[in-house]
């Protein structure tokens, strides 16, 4: 009994150990930019740039589009087949996981394919026009953990029985959506949508290969050509990551009182 | 005139027959009960009722109105379901409310109505409680306080006891019961449980197989089985086949034994009938090694029940029929295991069914 006890404590150490060590590392370089100091002059530059106000303003403003966008589209589909069409989960199932499968780079170059400005649809021809394909995009990489969040949360709940008692009570479609079920998936909406913002916020390839002004390709351009501001950017975005995750816990902790009447 | 009308109703699941051909008529302010096994569709006819499905042939009407296809939103029906249906992020008040708000109904309507249907479902104190924060029993009373907030033409409820405790579900149906004659609204209550459908009823359709089997009253359908379904699912009833031997006489010949039956008055000879009897009216009396007294079924003993008041022994005949008997408790002690007696019931007492019509 002791020595399980010790062989537990002993893996969480080296776990903590083996995710912190180079965090640690990464942060106490970014504090070096002065020889034999310690100094916060690197997060100062990259807080003074005005590009990484620029890049962080437009990642942030496109991912919470994402998150509209990636709601809208699960939600509806996942209560869907959880109620009327349970056969076809697989099917979805596989389709979601799909950007898993196929690199970035791949889908990119489809979307520059189907999308040029010489084609049928040309979202690449405007800026606007090529946010809203970047958005789409970032909706496409979001969608398996999306899916998963919501599709867990609607399976603890009794969909078909909320969804007649609703019904019998005179509620229609859009009442049963937004004050029944929305509601009490909260939990798993908002595990997806902070996701979402943790994907978009970091994310490089479809940005550049799309030529639009995010965080992910301003990240690499400074890591190419300075030292030790690439280091503060990490640190910077893990917080913003941290913070995201830190919120889930937050709004899921207030979730899931009324969450537990749900079984 | 029914109030509410089933006509013709008729529903496949694939290959599988939920309803072979459903008729009923209802009316209004009485309480009719759905009775039968799982799998008889006695689920699928309410569920027809409430709009949730659609029957492949046939109708149903309500106050001479077809609400065939009506869709479940717009027919004001208040529903109970077996499991538990409250909104989980909503308090106890908040679901009561959840119809009267979407009906747009005035505030202090509203508030009149709510307070009104806690103090009739005893559960005042519990209106800002979560789903969560309720019993079995308690969120199944706010769920009937729901379903009635909208004063719904038809109160529906699906086996709305099964998921609760014995103690519980006693006390509920009583409720259930009381609230629905207070507020002479029209209900349709499916169950399994013959006990609770007999304790509550008005009338009762006992179903097998997509069809109703037989439609009465608790008494009629208790005391007068009209097929041997019924007799099988409805109590416990001792079935013993037998041949007219004097319709006029009523004299019935059960496996060499000459017994008197009033019911089969008027049968012609060699008629082959079915006897049944409840164990209630078999009378029971202990043998020994004495003979048999004319007209009774001999038998040993050879399991008792403890069933409160009374004992059911399980008589295995000479004849080779079993026999169910209920005994005062407290005479239970005279019929051991084992020991030989003789079993005789009142010549009014079995219904008939013939075995032709079965």
């Amino acid at each position: 009994m002791r020595g399980s006890r010790l062989g537990s404590w002993l893996a969480m150490l080296l776990g903590v150990l083996y995710f912190f060590i180079p965090l640690l590392a990464t942060f106490e370089f970014s504090l070096r930019y002065f020889r034999g100091v310690y100094s916060v002059e690197a997060y100062r530059i990259v807080l003074a740039d005005p590009q990484f106000g620029a890049t962080v303003t437009y990642s942030i403003v496109l991912a919470l589009a994402t998150i509209v966008m990636g709601i809208a589209l699960v939600v509806p589909t996942a209560y869907w087949i959880q109620l009327r069409l349970p056969g076809l989960r697989p099917v979805v199932e596989f389709i979601t996981l799909l950007p898993l499968v196929i690199p970035a780079i791949v889908l990119v170059f489809g979307y520059l394919r189907i999308y040029n400005s010489s084609s049928i649809l040309p979202l690449t021809g405007t800026e606007r026009t090529t946010d809203v394909l970047l958005m789409a995009s970032y909706v496409t990489l979001a969608l398996p953990y999306v899916y998963r969040s919501v599709d867990t949360a609607l399976r603890a709940i009794d969909v078909r029985t909320l969804t007649q008692a609703a019904q019998s009570l005179g509620a229609g479609w859009s009442t049963i959506l937004f004050r029944v079920i929305l509601p009490n998936v909260r939990v798993g909406v908002l595990s997806g949508a902070f996701l979402t913002f943790a994907i978009v916020i970091g994310e490089f390839t479809m940005a550049s290969l799309l030529d639009r002004p995010a965080f992910g390709p301003y990240l690499q351009l400074i890591g190419a050509n300075r030292a030790y501001e690439p280091s503060a950017l990490a640190i910077i975005s893990f917080a913003l990551t941290w913070a995201c995750m830190g919120l889930i816990q937050v709004f899921g902790r207030g979730a899931a009182g009324q969450a537990a009447g749900a079984r | 005139m029914a109030y509410l009308e089933l006509r013709g109703l008729k529903k496949n699941f694939s290959d599988v027959v939920a309803l072979e051909q459903l008729d009923l008529a209802v009316g209004a302010g009485e309480f009719l009960t759905l009775l039968g096994p799982s799998g008889c569709g006695k689920t699928t006819a309410l569920r027809i009722v409430a709009g949730f499905e659609h029957p492949d042939a046939g109708t149903v009407v309500l106050e001479d109105r077809d609400i065939t296809h009506l869709s479940a939103s717009r027919r004001n029906m208040g529903m109970v379901f077996q499991a538990y249906s409250l909104f989980p992020n909503m308090t106890a008040e908040e679901n009561v409310m959840f119809g009267l708000r979407l009906r747009k109904v005035p505030q202090d309507e509203q508030k009149r109505r709510v307070g009104r249907l806690f103090d009739l479902i005893g559960l005042a104190r519990a209106r800002t409680r979560y789903p969560h924060q309720l019993s079995g029993g308690q969120q199944q009373r706010v769920a009937l306080a729901r379903a009635l907030a909208i004063e719904p033409r038809v109160l529906l409820l699906d086996e709305p006891l099964s998921a609760l405790d014995a103690r519980v579900r006693v006390q509920l149906r009583e409720e259930i019961r009381r609230i629905q004659t207070n507020l002479g609204i029209t209900a349709l209550y499916v169950t399994h449980d013959q006990e609770e459908a007999l304790s509550i009823s008005d009338r009762i359709a006992v179903m097998s197989a997509g069809r109703i089997e037989q439609l009465g009253t608790a008494s009629e359908i208790y005391g007068s089985p009209a097929t041997p379904f019924v007799a099988e699912f409805v109590g416990t009833m001792n079935r013993l086949t037998g041949e007219v031997v004097d319709g006029g006489e009523s004299i019935v010949d059960c496996r060499g034994l000459q017994l008197r039956v009033t019911a089969v008055q008027g049968l012609p000879r060699r008629q082959r009938v079915l006897v049944l009897v409840r164990p209630e009216s078999v009378e029971v009396t202990a043998l020994g090694d004495g003979e048999a007294p004319a007209g009774t079924l001999v038998g040993q003993v050879t399991s008792h029940s403890f069933l409160g008041a009374i004992t059911r022994i399980k008589i295995a005949a000479e004849s080779g029929a079993d026999l169910a008997a209920d005994v005062q408790s407290a005479r239970a002690g005279a019929f051991p295991i084992g020991v030989r007696v003789a079993c005789r019931f009142a010549a009014e007492s079995p219904s008939v069914l013939k075995l032709d019509d079965a």
